[in-house]
């Protein structure tokens, strides 16, 4: 296991490469999906107040 | 018939590009401006490095071509500005010339007083910088050929960023990238005379960069005028 | 052509798309990297840190690949004025501009083990720097201007310029460091990518493929929201305008 973790001497940059990939889209992914679910919300009380105005 | 609007469409063209030249050389025009910014950026660069004279020698092709780029953009952030808000370029636009000849005017007179003053300048900076003597000639060569270039890519990113207030930093943003090939090629040149190489492949490359840029930054400003005017 | 043109009919397409994607970015994702850091052989010279190539390599086949979506995207709002193009190209451009940055970063991550320097300036970092420079151009140009159709026009225009001047910034800049590197200094290309290493570099390839379809999909449903919710909001403002006539 230690082994595996210390990547021939090499782990810094493996590590470091993969995390930082990682980290990068899964937050784009997230923050994506949380701006898409907050657009749907928007869109759903705007109709509903359309409606309410009618 | 046609020759009589040929002729007017000459005169108007050459109008527009003798009243540019006009007002960029006058008080608060941005040729005078953009000279300083030249001689000013590259005289600090002895004080950054140091003053031994080989290095500066080595480094003055790319220093003198990198403040050249810059002080293009200096001035270019007026280029259009100026017309579009007081709405002559919309005057303009319809006038015989259309967009293409307006552009090409504006291109024109932004090269002839501004980025051709800074070529022939560079030779005083040469100096400076202790360039070798069988360098200037290709120095002012790669500045003559490559300068039109800088206007045109330039003419792009002010199209651009005519409707944007503030817009000169986007400005640099957007053109410097698009500048790296007229460098590349233009150091080259310059850097082949140091080596004792030819400089020739590096010119006509230079060259070819410049008719590139010439149609494509001609066809992109005026697709960007028209949708700022719109 | 304009099939897709309807919004409605591109949110439904989406959502048949979308829960494969999001299947085979998870599957891709989790096989490509077992392959990469478990069951693939060190690299004879440069041992394990040949891993870092199977996020590198992809993140930079991406963000060529997401540019190329952009400006197709950019084409089509400009010419054929349709309508659903412009947002293509914006939802695209953060990914892009992320696959980029991430080429970058792990690129100077392989390179310091590898040649002893995190930066050299070659041809292929040097290109996707000024790539990088265009996808912040065109985000930025995006941002710049209140009336979005026309900031997405002007943005489109970017696009296409950077079109044309990325292969001439390649070009340049290759034989630019052929003029400058020493020849020691990368000797990548050619066969000499074992076969096992094919296996994790296309899974993961291919993982990132899926998740760009997942993301792009997303980005661009929230486009069209903000774009319906922009068009409510104009509409109830001239309604108030109509009915504070009517009452004055």
């Amino acid at each position: 296991m230690t082994e595996f973790l210390d990547m021939g001497g090499y782990a810094a940059f493996v590590w470091t490469a993969y995390g930082l990939s990682a980290s990068a889209l899964v937050w784009l992914l997230v923050s994506s999906r949380r701006k898409l679910t907050a657009s749907v919300v928007a869109v759903d009380a705007a109709r509903a107040r359309r409606k309410g105005d009618n | 018939m046609s020759s009589m609007q040929t002729v007017s469409h000459g005169s108007v063209f050459f109008s527009l590009v003798n009243r540019d030249i006009k007002l960029a050389w006058s008080q608060g025009g941005g040729s005078l401006l953009a000279i300083g910014f030249f001689f000013i950026a590259v005289s600090l660069f002895p004080f950054g490095i140091g003053p031994e004279p080989q290095v500066l020698a080595r480094i003055a092709p790319g220093v003198i071509w990198v403040v050249a780029l810059l002080s293009s953009v200096v001035s270019l952030d007026r280029l259009y500005q100026a017309d579009y808000e007081d709405g002559s370029l919309d005057d303009l636009a319809l006038s015989p010339l259309g967009m293409l000849g307006v552009a090409t005017a504006k291109v024109l007179a932004h090269w002839f007083s501004t980025t051709l003053p800074l070529a022939l300048a560079a030779p005083a900076l040469g100096i400076l910088l202790n360039l070798p003597d069988n360098a200037y000639g290709p120095l002012v060569a790669s500045l003559l050929i490559g300068t039109p270039a800088l206007s045109l890519i330039g003419s792009v990113g002010a199209a651009l960023t005519v409707a944007v207030r503030r817009g000169g930093v986007l400005m640099f943003l957007l053109i410097l990238p698009l500048y790296v090939p007229t460098l590349i090629f233009g150091v080259g040149a310059v850097d082949a005379a140091v080596t004792m190489t030819d400089p020739l492949p590096h010119l006509a490359l230079l060259g070819a960069t410049t008719l590139i840029a010439f149609v494509v930054g001609l066809f992109a400003s005026v697709a960007a005028l028209n949708l700022a005017m719109e | 052509m304009h099939r897709f043109a309807n919004p409605a009919q591109f949110n439904r397409l989406a959502d048949v798309v979308l829960p494969w994607a999001i299947g085979l970015t998870v599957l891709l994702s989790v096989a490509g990297l077992y392959y990469a850091l478990f069951s693939s052989p060190p690299d004879y010279q440069q041992g394990e840190s040949v891993r870092v190539m199977y996020v590198h390599v992809p993140a930079a086949w991406m963000g060529m690949f997401v540019y190329m979506v952009m400006a197709a995207a950019s084409f089509t709002a400009l010419v054929w004025r349709h309508p659903l193009a412009l947002l293509a190209g914006k939802a695209a451009a953060p990914i892009g501009a992320i696959f980029t940055a991430l080429a970058l970063i792990t690129g100077m991550l392989w390179g310091k083990p590898m040649w002893g320097t995190y930066w050299v300036w070659d041809g292929r970092l040097t290109s996707v720097l000024v790539q990088f420079f265009l996808y912040l151009g065109y985000m930025a140009l995006w941002q710049a201007m209140e009336d979005e159709e026309k900031a997405g026009r002007a943005a489109s225009i970017l696009a296409l310029v950077g079109v044309v001047n990325i292969p001439i910034i390649k070009f340049s800049v290759d034989w630019w460091s052929t003029l400058h590197q020493p020849a020691s200094v990368m000797r990548l290309d050619g066969p000499t990518i074992d076969g096992a290493m094919l296996v994790p570099l296309f899974l993961m390839a291919a993982a990132y493929q899926a998740y760009f379809v997942v993301v792009f999909l997303w980005r661009m449903k929230l486009e069209i929201n903000n774009r319906k919710l922009s068009v409510m909001r104009q509409a109830s403002l001239q309604n108030t305008e109509t009915q504070m006539e009517v009452a004055g």
